[in-house]
């Protein structure tokens, strides 16, 4: 008997803005003047932030942290693709989104410089703190999604992100198959920055895409330009509404670069080519959009060079916040490690207080 | 008041929380229409629906980290793992967010889920099916550790553990599931978390155990009063985490001896905790040093050994004689 046919399946590709900021009008997302500004002011905010960021790892004031300059545009925009009622469960490469959500610089420095207390501000809500596992995230994604639809809020969905490094984790492969199976509101964004440190994407999978790593999951996947604002916040909204009619997930990939170092400790020369580098930075998803802006009369020289001001401006005044705290208490690990108190944790907190206090104080101990 | 095993028992707990608390939800393999491996989970299908009654995919790392996401969206997850062998493949999800979410958030978020399983042996299965491992929950901060070792308490430890606001590894001695009946009481009754119990006070040596080795060891307290006129003290940890070293070092405190009696593997075990507790805190009191009953630091044999391995009431019965003889 002949073989036959049971099924076959296309990748598909998007991409709303070219890296020369040309736009492709019949697939630009319906977003108001407003918003369009707001996009990219989130984006510069990242830039700054992750670049002064750099520098202060450089002078010893905060520790180690991974760079996302040239990943602003894949996390920034789904950001803003989301409201306030959906989640959103990052892993350690997503400033921009973050800040999109509402999370204040300084708390990005804390968190960095070796404080819990970073992963707290105000307007938390249903964003999760950092998640440096690499993929393990991505279950939690799933379970939120399935407390979404079982608690009957069809207003709420789950954005998850991770690295392309995280595709070879068995945790996404576990995720996205009880995403599918319980066709959960759940949308995988996959950073596909090219690197997992050393590791290129090629010797990370020898699939041709990582967006076709849904099809096994028989769920949507599409390949993201992730350096593309408006494709980037075009498929999530997309992946989203679906999501939230009960269409269950969407795998995302979107490709875009990590333009630094894999994190501050880290030497990007010895795996990877200048050039390679410098191509990138021919597809800046900061420059593309602000053509684009420029295109449609929302942003002149002059007012680039004031929002540049501005942004500069918040992103010292972030720092001089970040600097000013010393309030961190030195016992705080052991209120958290249970809701309720146990005499057993109580007698160690004291005896790590008394220590503490013959060393000199919480000062004398800074890590 | 009903007599109950400790499958219909622990049944009871998982009925009635989720009759009461409408985000309770069960997962876990073959726990919906096949109603667990152990029949554990009968009857909550039918009554509660697939929706909270979840036959999940085979993968017990995906159980727990949903488990976790459930939780932290505002459910009370009770995940099951087919069996303690099984468990390990979910440690990294355990170890890495559960136990963790509250101190990394600062409190912001909690992780309120049960991880049960049946643990230990006495069922005569394959590899990975009668493996007591206590201490890699144990030893993780943030993680609750609760053995019940009765039809009674696992109910009430149960009820108290889905209540808890913080993730509880629930380990059900599976030599115990049909081994005997108790009175349950109908109305949902709960023990708190992290207590141990005096089960039989005495004042000549304490006997500290936990789980299945309760009933052996209380056996071997017996019969070793019975020829020697002796009052033995069994105390019953209930919970390994957070440990109740209060209990433990009143009670030994008072009678001057001590013997632990656990499954496990003897190095690292919970013993070797329970002996440095005493140490700090009970050590000019001892009149003798304290004994641990274990099992050997060998991988767990197949079940054709099982026997000779897992401590039995005569193991148990001569630590005991040992240490009370000690001068």
């Amino acid at each position: 008997m002949p073989l036959s046919d049971l099924a076959s399946f296309q990748v598909q590709r998007l991409q709303v803005l070219d890296q020369d900021g040309k736009l492709d009008q019949s697939l630009e997302p319906d977003l108001t003047r407003a918003q369009k500004l707001a996009l990219y002011r989130a984006m510069l905010l990242a830039r700054e932030g992750d670049q002064k960021a750099i520098k202060l790892q450089r002078q010893g004031r905060i520790g180690t942290f991974g760079p996302s300059t040239g990943q602003e545009a894949a996390s920034t925009a789904p950001a803003f693709a989301m409201t306030e009622r959906d989640w959103f469960v990052g892993a350690f490469r997503e400033l921009g989104g973050w800040l999109a959500r509402g999370m204040p610089l300084e708390n990005f420095l804390w968190f960095h410089n070796g404080w819990e207390e970073g992963s707290v501000f105000p307007s938390l809500g249903r964003t999760l703190p950092v998640n440096i596992i690499v993929g393990s995230q991505t279950l939690h994604a799933v379970g939120l999604a399935y407390a979404m639809k079982l608690r009957g809020e069809q207003d709420s969905a789950v954005v998850a992100f991770f690295g392309d490094g995280a595709t070879s984790q068995g945790d996404f492969h576990e995720a996205l198959n009880f995403a599918s199976v319980w066709q959960a509101p759940v949308v995988f964004i996959c950073q596909n920055n090219q690197w997992a440190i050393s590791l290129p994407v090629g010797k990370q999978t020898h699939s041709r895409t990582l967006a076709q790593k849904a099809i096994a999951y028989d769920m949507p996947g599409i390949q993201v330009d992730g350096n593309d604002a408006l494709a980037m916040f075009r498929a999530t909204q997309e992946a989203l509404a679906r999501a939230k009619a009960g269409g269950g997930p969407t795998l995302i990939e979107a490709v875009t670069y990590r333009l630094m170092m894999h994190t501050t400790s880290d030497d990007p020369t010895k795996y990877r080519t200048e050039a390679e580098v410098q191509e990138w930075w021919q597809r800046d998803p900061l420059k593309r959009f602000r053509l684009y802006l420029g295109a449609q009369g929302l942003l002149d020289e002059a007012g680039h060079a004031a929002l540049e001001a501005e942004v500069k401006a918040e992103v010292e005044a972030a720092v001089a916040r970040f600097e000013a705290r010393r309030d961190f208490k030195p016992d705080a690990p052991f209120d958290h490690v249970f809701g309720t108190p146990h005499p057993e944790l109580e007698g160690q907190r004291k005896t790590f207080l008394r220590e503490l206090a013959q060393a000199g104080g919480p000062e004398a101990r800074h890590g | 008041m009903a007599k109950l095993n400790m499958v219909q028992a622990i049944n009871l707990a998982l009925h009635q929380e989720m009759e009461r608390d409408g985000t309770v939800v069960v997962l876990g393999e073959d726990v919906g229409l096949d109603e667990g491996v152990f029949r554990v989970t009968a009857g909550l299908l039918t009554r509660f629906g697939e929706a909270r009654v979840i036959d999940t995919p085979l993968a017990e790392a995906a159980i727990v980290g949903t488990s976790i996401g459930m939780a932290l969206g505002g459910l009370r997850p009770v995940a099951e793992m087919q069996f303690d062998g099984f468990s390990y493949l979910s440690i990294p999800q355990l170890e890495g967010h559960a136990s963790r979410l509250r101190a990394r958030s600062q409190g912001q978020r909690t992780v309120p889920m049960v991880l049960r399983f049946p643990y230990g042996g006495g069922v005569r299965a394959l590899e990975h099916h009668s493996e007591a491992r206590e201490v890699l929950y144990a030893h993780v901060p943030g993680l609750k550790v609760v053995i019940p070792s009765g039809p009674r308490n696992a109910r009430a430890l149960l009820v108290s553990a889905i209540r808890d606001p913080d993730p509880v590894v629930f380990m059900e001695p599976k030599a115990l599931y049909r081994a005997f009946k108790e009175e349950v009481p109908e109305q949902a009754e709960a023990l708190p978390l992290g207590q141990a119990q005096v089960v039989k006070e005495g004042r000549d040596l304490t006997l500290v155990t936990w789980g299945a080795m309760l009933h052996r060891s209380l056996q071997a307290a017996e019969e070793v009063d019975r020829r020697r006129g002796t009052r033995t003290e069994v105390v019953d940890l209930l919970s390994l985490a957070p440990l109740d070293g209060e209990t433990v070092v009143n009670s030994v405190s008072r009678t001057g001896r001590a013997v632990v009696v656990q499954e496990s593997p003897q190095s690292y075990g919970p013993a070797a905790e329970i002996i440095a507790r005493l140490n700090d805190r009970a050590l000019d009191r001892l009149e003798a040093p304290v004994a641990r009953v274990s099992g050997f630091d060998v991988v767990t044999p197949y079940f054709g050994r099982e026997k000779a391995y897992i401590p039995d009431a005569a193991r148990v019965a001569r630590a005991l004689e040992h240490t009370l003889d000690y001068r």
